[in-house]
């Protein structure tokens, strides 16, 4: 007790003195988020209402839990470009069991999900228990999730009927999207930060020697993430579904390197064993900024993507220069 | 005549967040002497070489190299100067050659591409030079025993023709005769001019060979002495800033029954045939030259490694461990021999890294009683450290070790198996990890010690097995173990 105490004491000793530096390393995610706020209001009348506010976090619920689910899978050391196939096969999914086969969208959702996390845990068995790099293991899953999903819709977009999938993002309902995407973002900063799981994908990453000697069967911990980042993928495409009535085949494509790009500005290490979801979070919203404010300016999209890769260079580089510690060689 | 310096490290301090690891430290060092570097762990000493090597910015302080102040400090710059140092962590690439390693930075010599057969016979050269020409220059480093990673990091550093070689802790993780053998080395290279700084926490060693030794305390100078001048209780002394009586402390031995029998023994490699027992409250030594099989034996009893024959029997019964996992069940426990790369999570804090095998379950963490569990324990074998949140590679080699050590610590395990257990630590927390071996036996642990020091096998152990090459060469009971048997048994002569 007494040296809780004293512990805390030195604490407020050194927090009487704040230290700016270490703040801004601390969380310069959210300081990069915060500045982009700023000056998009600045450049925008409009960006700064309501309803262009709704519109960034109705379209960035889906990037932002593909960008989680990669984190896990990061953190432990591995990497997925699947999540964009997979965001297609749960749109095209819930689309069709709705539309053709007259399933209750919730039902629908469920089953894209379960499918989603199959996917991913393909993608888990490959690597954790065939070896196979999670590059490749996860190109391949890539491949053919996005075969999987122009095959179940014959390469037409499936019309799903307004009141059904579409209660998802519905302002009856208070935009639910918005709702479960926050509800997760708490769920898995828990799971991450308090819970024994989070603790071992975090080992993973850092040294699975030291902990397959700990005693800590790894490989299920490695396969357990490819399947979290898949069932996320697949409930993101759903989110895309509900936003547009239509699942089509198309969906998520690229999203696998904006989720790569988010995690990294939110300061993960690629090479696994650090990383933060709330910073990831803050990564996604980020590229989602820039994408909607250069929507609103009128910026014609070839150049977008341009000046989004520029600015995605920016903000790592930021990342690294204001995290530079003691130089260590 | 004023003394000839080399290097002159005056007023050095360095600090890493809150902890001054080094203030207003000397170091200065004559040309041509064999100068050591001893204090207790975390007392400075790797810090003040990494200074040295431009490796670390200082915060305050000058260094001077043969009469040039050294202003810009880069690793480059200091290696220019004739500055080299032989890492206590290696900085070798284990997936390139072992000549690609020697002439890692001295690779672009050879014009644009580079000259491979050159490069191979350079540093067969090299290695001849030191008596290990029979290393092969064109196997990947990662395949080479601890002990040769560390010839190749010599190497290295001779290639650079440096007029100051620093070895921090070399001989933690050399047997007997590779000690004998750098040892040898070193003093061969001080004849030919080469000035040598030398850490380490053996202390027969500094006496073997030192001129000078400098003390460091909490990372403050205490003196320089002449090594001919001084005994090893009042080096020990200055350096710990009390008496230690007694290096191993007695244990009142109550050897119970047989818990662990281990019969004929083999796996794929280095593991021929080995049999033995363990018996309960017993502390069992294993002593032999590097590649003996010692840590492979151990690796397939604890389910690290498949075992192609022979039969393991715990408390009587066979069992067949097919990972670690099943082990630790059953109480098995291994601390393994390299920290850093199996051992510990190095960028991981050092609370994860205590609570590593404590914690298998999947759910809550309550951080807050974590915490608390991790200080008591940590505080148990008198670790040093900032906060339990701070990374382990913050930590310096041996309270390194002592983290490692914790996890076992924070469970019950009936057979414990120690590879190394006091790899690069002080004297002072030596005693203390031996008091904590003493308490594991006491309250009826088989404890198995893997340690290539001759003298902790038989400070220690109640019976010592000594393997080479894959066997067991022979049994010695505690009173009849001595320097000479041991090293009879492992060279097999
Ligand atoms: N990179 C770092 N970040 C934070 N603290 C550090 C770092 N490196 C060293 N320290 C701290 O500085 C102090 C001195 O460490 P150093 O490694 O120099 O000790 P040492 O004398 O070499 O000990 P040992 O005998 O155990 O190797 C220790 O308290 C250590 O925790
Ligand atoms: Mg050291």
């Amino acid at each position: 007790m007494e040296a809780t105490e004293r512990k805390i004491k030195s604490m407020d000793a050194t927090r009487r003195k704040f230290d700016w530096k270490e703040f801004i390393i601390n969380n310069n995610t959210f300081i990069i988020l915060l500045l982009l706020i700023i000056v998009s209001a600045f450049l925008s009348d409009t960006f700064l209402t309501t309803m262009n506010l709704r519109n960034i976090l109705l379209q960035q619920a889906g990037p932002i839990l593909v960008a989680i689910g990669l984190l896990f899978v990061i953190l432990a050391g591995g990497i997925d470009l699947s999540v964009g196939s997979i965001m297609a096969v749960g749109a095209t999914v819930s689309a069709i069991l709705i539309t053709d086969m007259g399933m209750h969208f919730s039902m629908s959702i469920g089953v894209a999900v379960i499918i989603g996390l199959a996917f991913g845990l393909f993608s888990g068995i490959l690597v954790a228990y065939a070896g196979i790099q999670g590059f490749v293991a996860t190109l391949a899953t890539m491949t053919i999730a996005r075969g999987v999903a122009f095959v179940l819709t014959e390469g037409r977009p499936v019309k799903v009927e307004a009141g059904t999938i579409s209660t998802l993002v519905s302002k009856d309902f208070m935009y639910p999207i918005i709702w479960i995407t926050i509800l997760l973002i708490i769920v898995f900063t828990i799971i991450h930060r308090y819970t024994g799981y989070g603790r071992k994908v975090i080992a993973i990453g850092s040294n699975e020697t030291a902990l397959k000697l700990a005693g800590v069967r790894t490989k299920q911990y490695v396969m357990s993430t490819y399947a979290l980042s898949g069932a996320l993928a697949a409930l993101a495409g759903v989110f895309v579904a509900a936003r547009s009535s239509t699942g089509s085949a198309t969906v998520g494509m690229g999203q696998e390197l904006d989720a790569i790009a988010a995690v990294v500005i939110g300061g993960a290490s690629l090479m696994g064993g650090r990383g933060f979801v709330l910073n990831t979070v803050a990564g996604a919203l980020i590229l989602g900024l820039i994408g909607n404010i250069m929507n609103l300016m009128a910026v014609p999209s070839y150049p977008q993507d341009i000046i989004k890769g520029v600015i995605i260079i920016a903000a790592v580089l930021l990342q690294i220069l204001t995290s530079k510690r003691d130089r260590t060689i | 005549m004023a003394p000839d310096y080399i290097v002159q490290m005056n007023h050095i301090s360095k600090h890493f967040g809150g902890v001054k690891a080094l203030q207003d430290v000397h170091l200065n060092v004559e040309r041509g002497e064999i100068h050591a570097l001893i204090g207790e762990n975390g007392a400075g000493k790797s810090t003040l070489m990494k200074v040295l090597a431009g490796a670390y910015p200082k915060d305050e302080g000058t260094i001077v190299i043969d009469g040039v102040e050294a202003t810009t400090a880069t690793p480059r710059a200091m290696i220019d100067m004739g500055v080299s140092v032989i890492y206590q962590e290696f900085m070798l690439a284990p997936d390139l050659t072992v000549a690609e390693n020697i002439f890692i930075d001295q690779m672009q010599q050879s014009g644009m591409f580079i000259n491979w057969k050159d490069l191979k016979r350079r540093a067969k050269q090299q290695l001849q030079k030191i008596g290990f020409g029979h290393i092969d220059p064109g196997k990947r480093v990662g395949e080479l025993s601890v002990a040769y990673q560390q010839i190749v990091e010599i190497c290295k550093c001779l290639a650079k023709d440096s007029k100051v070689l620093v070895f921090d802790e070399p001989t933690a993780v050399l047997t007997h005769s590779e000690t004998q053998k750098l040892l040898e080395l070193i003093m061969q290279l001080k004849a030919e001019g080469v000035t040598i700084l030398y850490i380490s926490h053996r202390l027969e060693e500094l006496f073997a060979i030192s001129d000078k030794i400098t003390v460091l305390k909490d990372g403050k100078y205490v003196d320089t002495v002449e090594t001919a001048s001084i005994t090893k209780e009042q080096l020990v002394t200055m350096m710990v800033g009390r008496e230690i009586e007694q290096l191993f402390p007695e244990r009142n031995a109550e050897i119970g029954e047989e818990i662990l029998r281990v019969e004929n023994l083999r796996t794929g490699d280095l593991v021929e045939d080995v049999s033995f027992s363990l018996r309960k409250g017993e502390v069992l030594g294993f002593s032999g030259l590097v590649g003996s099989g010692r840590t492979e034996t151990m690796r397939a009893i604890f389910g690290a490694d498949k075992k192609t024959s022979g039969k393991v029997l715990y408390f009587g019964e066979e069992v067949h461990f097919k990972n670690p996992k099943q082990a630790i069940r059953k109480g098995i426990g291994l601390l393994p021999e390299d920290r850093k790369s199996q051992g510990l999570l190095l960028k991981q804090p050092i609370r994860y890294n205590a609570t590593l095998v404590s914690r298998q379950g999947n759910g809550f963490i309550n951080h807050k009683k974590e915490q608390e569990e991790v200080r008591k324990l940590l505080a148990r074998i008198s670790t040093k450290y900032g906060s339990t949140e701070d990374n382990a590679d913050s930590l310096s080699g041996g309270n390194q070790q002592k983290v490692a050590l914790a996890k076992w610590l924070a469970v019950d395990t009936k057979v414990i198996i120690l590879d190394e257990p006091t790899r690069g630590v002080d004297v002072g927390a030596k005693t203390e990890i031996y008091q904590i071996i003493n308490e594991l036996a006491e309250n009826g642990v088989g404890v198995i010690i893997i340690s290539s020091e001759m003298a902790e096998i038989i400070g220690t152990c109640d019976r010592a097995i000594v393997m080479r090459e894959g066997r067991v060469t022979g049994e010695v009971p505690k009173e009849n173990l001595s320097e000479n048997q041991l090293i009879k048994l492992a060279m097999g002569v």
